[in-house]
Parts: C-alpha cells; structure tokens; sequence
C-alpha cells in the first residue's frame, strides 16, 4: 500500500499501533515487558515462599498457643533436630536409599537404552520409545498403589514366587520402597541414556573393535565416558525425586524419609522444625546440581 | 553391527525383562478392577463389573475430578503463557543475568517437591491466606511454567531467525511478527507443553496434599485418601484402571503432533 501511496501518515494511527511502534524501537522494554510476569510470578510465589521456609527454620512454635511466633529469632529448631539422633539416621537413610535408587535405575536402563538406540530397527525402536514413555503419563500414585497391592502379604509376588519359595515381604520393609522408587523413576534415566547413546558415532565403536576391543572393554573405555553426561542428566531427576517423596515410604514400608519429617511436622503446624530440615534436601540437591553441572548434565537434558 | 549376537540376544532378553518390570503392576491393577471381591488378595476370586457402576455413582470422586479439571486448565493456562514470555525473553534477548534468570525458572522442579509444598503452605499459612482450590492452582502453575519453557525454549532454539529478521525489515512491528511469524512456528510446541503441564497438574499429590488444606480433594488426593479405606478399595481400582487407561491419550495425541518428538524427557 504504501509504495504507491508515498510515505504513510502515521499520526492517523491507533493507540495499539502506536504502542507497538514504541515498543518496536526499543528491545529493553520489550524484555522487560516479556520478563515482568513470568520472573514475578516465579520470584514472587516460589523463592519468596522459599526465602518465608528459611525464615521460619529461625522462628518457634509457640508451645501454648500452638503457634508460630514470627519474628522471634532463635535456633530451638535446629537444636532440637540436632539433639535427636533419629533425625541424622532418617537423612541418611533417605540420601542413601536415593542413591540405590539411581545406581539401579542406571543398571536397568542401560540394556534397555541400548538396545533401543543400537540394535532395535527403526519401527521396533519407537514403539520402544513410547512403551517407555507411557508409564511417565500413568499416575504416580496409581503406581504406588499398584506395587502396594503386589507387595502385600497375600499378593501377587507372593503367588508368582511361592511356588520358589520367596514370599512378599508384607508392607513394613524399607527395601520396598527402594523397589517402588527405582520403578517410578526408570524412564527419567532410560529416555537422556538412549538419547546418548544414540549419539555416539558407529565409528567410535568400530574403531575400538579393530584395534581389538571387546564388548567389554568397549563398553567401560569407549561407552561409559562419553554417557556421563546423560547418567548426570537422569541422576537428578531419580535422585531429587526419590530424595523429596514421602508418599512411597509411607504407603509400602515402616520407614520414615526427609519428607515424612516435614510433611508430619507440617501436618502439626510445627513449620519451624520443618523448615530446619527442608535445608537438608536444600543443601544437598544444590550441591548435586552443581556436581551434574560440571559433569555436562544440562547440556542432555 | 558392532555388537556379536550373543550380546544382542542378551540384550533382548533384558529388555524384555525391564518391560516386565514396567508393565506388570499396571496389568495386575487392571485385573482387579473387575475382581468381584472386596479383598486384594492375589488370584481374584471372579469377575464383576459391578465396582464399576459404583465408582461412577460415587459423588466424592466427580467432585475431585472437576476439581482436577478445573485446577490443571487453570494452571496450564497460566503456564503456558507466563512460561511462552520467559522463554522468548531468554532465547531472543541478551541482558545481564541471562543465566541466573534460566535457572530460576527450572529451580522449582530441580528442588524436591516436599521443600515445594512446605515452603508454599508456610507462606499461605503466615499471610492468613486460607487452603484450597486457588493454592493448588498457584501452587501447580509454578512447577507447570517450568514445563511450558523449557518446551517452548526449546523449539525457538530451532526455529530459524531470518524469517522474523525479514518481517522487522518489512516493517512489522515485533507484536506483528510475533503473531504472523513466531507463533505459527511454536504451535506444536505449546500443545505438547501444554498437554504435559495438564498432565503434570492433573497428577500431582506432593506439593498438592501441602497446598490443599482438609476441604478440598483432587483425584490423586482421593485417591490417596481411599487407599487407606479398605472397603473403597475396589472403587479406587477402577479409577485407577481409568487413569491409566486415559494416559494413552495424551501419548498418543503427542506421538500425532510432532511424529515421536514430544515424547522426549521434558518434565
């Protein structure tokens, strides 16, 4: 329009042109625009709720009232985390079971990625990828459900190993809960595991085999360092998610997680002491993510 | 082929095996919503479709349901659009504190989810603001807007820039070639990010139970209160059969739209 016509009266415009031709000219408004709401809603509702946890891990439950006082600092919370020995056997416990967790998801998933990503042809490894997938889209808690109704005395392990001579071990056992973690969280390591090693060249492999590799050597001098990346990768989501669960341990075992302190604590308005441990998976998960950093995990995410 | 067929066999073998593992809890539990009795003993005693009438008839289980409706729409809504600003301002904008705003926004699923659900229900809790359906809501558009970035981040990353370079030369304004050029090219994008937050919110009972208060239920915070009830157990196996059964959906409209790229690890 405007070629035939010569240079366009612009003062004839609408409000909304003109709001868009001031913005046009300037990309540090637009970023702010673009950037005000998502980083106020983040930085208000999360870290400023996560910045309130920490304060209160410095406050008291009123022992009367039954509530809590804000604003009367004292560290009651953490001496009395400290003075109970339960407290430190429960965080390592739960650190330890998270870490069995992910070491046998990265046992179970490395097969598996590897066959889909090497072996499977083409039509064989998508409906590969989406029998992994799908479980992810199944409800969590339906899951846990499931195993508890397995794990039962009187359930189906107990019938399909009977015969053997193995019975389920009824639902007191902390090992059930490293079952159920390990299995809610495999494809969390299967998926960033195939994904490296569907990047590995043939080359690579081929090469190690003429200068007289075995699978073998392959495997550890060839394969597992150029996967430590996607291992990170799947590590955070199996750790951070065993690491923070309460509702497994509760549901198929006796034995009490992080999240069971905080979620009980929370449960009887006693934030203070929950606030003081929730600085535990705090602490740990930001030391884990700058360990997975160094180690190229974002870059397979 | 790199690999003898001795360690491909074995291979097969354990994946066959890991799909065993994947896959046999999710029969079991399909088995016992028709199971006649009211006990879960393993094998079921007959078959019936009577739970099923009962689980339809249940009025706590459709007012979770809308519940879970209104709460994922809601917070996907939310998501999507706060999580479309952010990943446009990371991926075509430079400014101080590039880095740190990035992972901001990847640090509520980062965290555990319990430090997520203590934090949010202690500030509720201080500011006087009561539990109910609007936290659950605030509370799953937070760790939903992590979903919507990184899937809308990620198709801008791909996305070539000459043709929004061409429309600024042409005079668009950026709103202009936002809709005309930048939109159409992260449709496919925004739906299976959307459809994963629906997913994510629909489903979750951790920071969910924090944020909830006594009142309110969701489906999986039914559900979870109905397992402890031996004698609903029967209706919760067939909800549970139902859920796990329109899981498939999303899979597969995710597998139509982008042909097996949505189901990359985007949570």
């Amino acid at each position: 329009m405007s070629i035939l016509g010569g240079p366009r009266d612009i003062s004839r415009d609408g409000t909304a042109k003109r709001v868009a031709r001031w913005f046009g000219t300037r990309p540090g408004a637009q970023l702010r625009l673009l950037l005000s709401g998502p980083l106020g809603w983040i930085g208000l509702v999360y870290v400023g709720s996560l910045l309130v946890l920490l304060l209160h891990a410095f406050w008291v439950k009123d022992a009367f009232t039954g509530k809590v006082e804000p604003f009367n600092w004292t560290l009651r919370a953490f001496e009395q985390l400290l003075s109970n020995p339960v407290y430190a056997t429960i965080a390592v416990r739960t650190i330890g079971i998270a870490l069995a967790v992910t070491v046998v998801d990265i046992l179970l998933a490395l097969p598996i990625a590897y066959y889909m990503a090497r072996v499977a042809s083409p039509r064989k490894r998508a409906a590969l990828l989406i029998a992994v997938t799908m479980p992810l889209w199944a409800s969590y808690l339906v899951k846990v459900y499931a195993w508890r109704t397995m794990l039962q005395g009187n359930g189906f392990l107990t019938w399909i190993l009977g015969p053997l001579g193995i019975s389920a071990p009824g639902l007191g056992e902390i090992s059930n809960t490293w079952i159920v973690l390990s299995y809610l969280w495999l494809p969390y390591m299967i998926l960033p595991i195939y994904a490296g090693i569907e990047r590995i060249p043939n080359s690579l492999l081929e090469a190690s085999a003429d200068l007289g590799g075995r699978a073998g050597m392959t495997f550890r001098r060839v394969i597992l360092p150029l996967l430590i990346p996607s291992l990170a990768a799947g590590s955070i989501f199996t750790f951070s998610l065993s690491l923070g669960d309460y509702i497994v341990p509760d549901l198929v075992s006796d034995a009490k997680f992080i999240g069971n302190v905080i979620y009980d604590n929370s449960a009887l308005g006693n934030f203070p002491v929950a606030a003081a441990f929730s600085v535990v998976p705090i602490l740990v998960m930001v030391g884990y993510l700058a360990a997975a950093r160094r180690l190229g995990a974002f870059d397979s995410l | 082929m790199v690999e003898s067929p001795l360690i491909r066999f074995l291979l097969r073998i354990a994946t066959g095996l890991v799909l065993l593992f994947i896959y046999t809890p999710l029969v079991i539990l399909g088995v016992y919503a028709f199971n006649d009795s009211r006990l879960m003993g393993w094998p079921p005693t007959g078959f019936t479709l009577h739970w099923f009438g009962e689980a339809a008839a249940n009025s706590a289980i459709h007012e979770a349901l809308v519940n879970s409706l209104i709460a994922a729409s809601t917070a996907t809504l939310i998501a999507l659009l706060l999580g479309t600003l952010a990943a446009l301002a990371i991926q075509r904008y430079d400014f101080f504190g590039k880095n740190s705003v990035s992972f901001l926004f990847v640090l509520p699923i980062a965290l555990p989810g319990v430090v997520t659900g203590i934090a949010l229900q202690s500030t509720f809790k201080l500011f006087g603001i009561g539990l109910g359906l609007p936290t659950i809501i605030v509370a799953h558009a937070t760790f939903c807007v992590v979903v919507a970035y990184n899937n809308v981040v990620a198709r801008l990353r791909r996305l070539p820039r000459s043709p929004e370079e061409a429309s600024a030369d042409l005079g668009a304004t950026p709103w202009m070639t936002f809709r005309r050029i930048t939109l159409p090219g992260m449709r496919t994008a925004l739906l299976s990010g959307g459809l994963l937050a629906f997913a994510l919110s629909f489903d979750e009972v951790i920071v969910t139970l924090f944020a909830a208060g006594a009142g309110t239920k969701t489906i999986p915070v039914w559900i979870f209160s109905a397992m402890q009830r031996p004698n609903e157990l029967p209706v919760v196996n067939v909800v549970a059969l139902v859920l796990v059964l329109v899981s498939i959906i999303p899979v597969w409209i995710a597998q139509r739209i982008s042909g097996g790229e949505a189901t990359r690890i985007t949570r």
